[in-house]
């Protein structure tokens, strides 16, 4: 049965933007974080609510290349830890301590020497954790560096929750069939043009939607 | 039903709640403690110790062996039945994350003479829902601490009508609850309820330096950058946040208490605006 909110769903999967953008968006901002605290890398954990499982949607710097897509249970670590509490976290010296330095490794493949993680919060809940690791050495960690973080976390938090829309559009279209994928492809083609076309094209909707009655 | 003749009572016989005060009544409500003309730090924590002081850290349980945290008085864990009942139950795991024992030991440090107690409010896998939180805090009130540390929040809204009765409950208990101020600037809660002493961090290395912040919610700052606490797995870390700002102000509240054992939430609360660095207390 198709119903009203999957047909949005599907207008919203043909025209809001595809996985892919929203991918590049989540890497653009580890790039930047990584950049403006100097650091070795930086991450964005998605949380998989059915598994319980973080998952790496972004990294950027040492285990760029190996991370991406690895999953690992939420409830263990520090990510785990920040994403429970949706408490920013930062901590330096993580190799003084071995059980530490293990579970960071869990979370990111290798063992850094200090870190700052963030939560993404977005309305009531918590979707994920941005990380930093390995400020420079020389600097102690400072109040604005935290503010920082908040506010890269913020907007990491948006792009997530933009990227779970657009996966939950696209999965609604893959359950309507062919009825929903119509009005996407719809959409997306009436998006994409430009000019006299565009308003033909919407002229073209209107009709078809006094006909229907809609 | 109990006989109340409310309208006829004598002061020294019944002890009615205070909801009026009849003008031969006064000394009744006479203050226990001698207010000095002018409230300094010296006049509040000036050698105490934290000595008579039950702290309560509610958190990710306490490691209780860490020699810098020197020993609980007692250690439970919080989760709730299929009626929705809090269940305290021993806790022998001690912490789950490393957390805890960093505000214990930081309260250890500050107010040695302390008793510490540890309300673990997450599982083992972090797992630790609203729910397991009220149920702890609500606990953690019923067993009548001076100071309850609590450096979590909970975003979410449901829970925070019954936060804040809890909240205000503690309050005219005698219970002060410590709460800390969310890093990032979002709605969680019960730091942001004024029954409550909510903490942020501030950079200076002194641990009794603290500041009045006169544009709430957050009403005081603590020491919160670059702290070395003990952290599970008898470690020590370099940490920085709220949540170590807060147990900064929950020793400075477990000192004043210690020498001043009679004060009021309110009270306190008054004790540490009128002694902040940026008020009276600077030096």
């Amino acid at each position: 049965m198709t119903d009203q909110p999957d047909l949005r769903a599907a207008v919203a999967a043909g025209v809001v933007g595809s996985e892919e953008s929203f991918r590049a968006l989540l890497g653009a901002i580890v790039e930047v974080a990584r950049s403006i605290f100097g650091a070795k890398a930086s991450s964005i954990l998605l949380l998989d609510a059915e598994t319980e499982e973080l998952v790496f949607e972004a990294v950027v710097g040492e285990g760029e290349d190996t991370l991406l897509g690895t999953r690992f249970p939420a409830g263990t670590g520090i990510a785990g830890w920040v994403l429970a509490t949706r408490t920013p976290l930062v901590i330096e010296d993580v190799q003084n301590d071995p059980r530490f330095a293990s579970d960071v490794a869990e979370d990111t493949g290798y063992v850094p020497k200090g870190l700052m993680a963030a939560p993404l919060l977005h309305e009531e809940g918590a979707l994920g954790v941005l990380s930093v690791l390995d400020r420079p050495e020389q600097t102690l960690f400072s109040l604005q560096e935290m503010e920082l973080l908040g506010l890269f976390a913020n907007q990491a938090a948006i792009a997530v929750d933009l990227l779970l829309k657009a996966r939950e559009a696209e999965r609604l279209l893959g359950e309507g069939g062919g009825e929903l994928e119509v009005v996407a492809r719809l959409a997306t083609a009436v998006d994409a043009l430009e000019d006299e076309k565009r308003e033909a094209g919407l002229r073209l909707l209107n009709h078809l939607a006094k006909t229907l009655g809609a | 039903m109990q006989d109340v003749t409310a309208h006829s009572w004598d002061a020294g016989k019944v002890a009615l709640p205070a909801w009026s005060l009849p003008k031969d009544a006064v000394d009744r409500i006479a203050l226990p403690t001698h207010w000095p003309e002018r409230v300094t730090r010296e006049w509040a924590l000036d050698g105490a110790t934290g000595k008579g002081v039950r702290v309560c850290i509610l958190d990710s349980g306490v490691e209780a062996t860490h020699p810098l945290v020197g020993g609980l008085e007692s250690a439970v864990v919080i989760s709730m039945d299929d009626d929705d009942e809090v269940i305290a139950d021993e806790d022998t795991e001690g912490d789950v994350s490393g957390h805890g024992t960093a505000c214990a030991g930081i309260v250890r440090r500050l107010a040695p003479e302390a008793s510490i107690s540890s309300v673990r409010v997450l599982g083992s896998n972090f797992r630790g829902s609203g729910a397991v939180l009220l149920g702890g805090l609500r606990y953690a009130i019923d067993q009548g601490f001076d100071v309850i540390n609590m450096s979590l929040s909970t975003t979410k809204k449901p829970f925070a009508s019954v936060l804040h009765e809890l909240a205000d409950s503690a309050y005219f208990r005698r219970t002060v609850l410590v709460a800390s101020a969310h890093n990032m600037p979002v709605e969680s809660y019960p730091w942001r309820f004024s029954s409550v002493i909510s903490v942020g961090s501030h950079e200076e290395v002194d641990p009794l330096a603290f500041f009045y912040n006169p544009s709430p919610p957050v009403e005081f700052f603590g020491r919160g950058v670059n702290v070395e606490v003990p952290w599970a797995g008898g470690r020590t870390l370099n940490v920085s946040g709220n949540s170590f700002a807060t147990p900064h102000l929950s020793s400075i509240c477990a000192l004043i208490l210690s020498k001043h054992p009679e004060l009021t939430p309110f009270q306190l609360k008054s004790v540490l605006y009128l002694t902040a660095n940026n008020v009276g207390g600077g030096t």
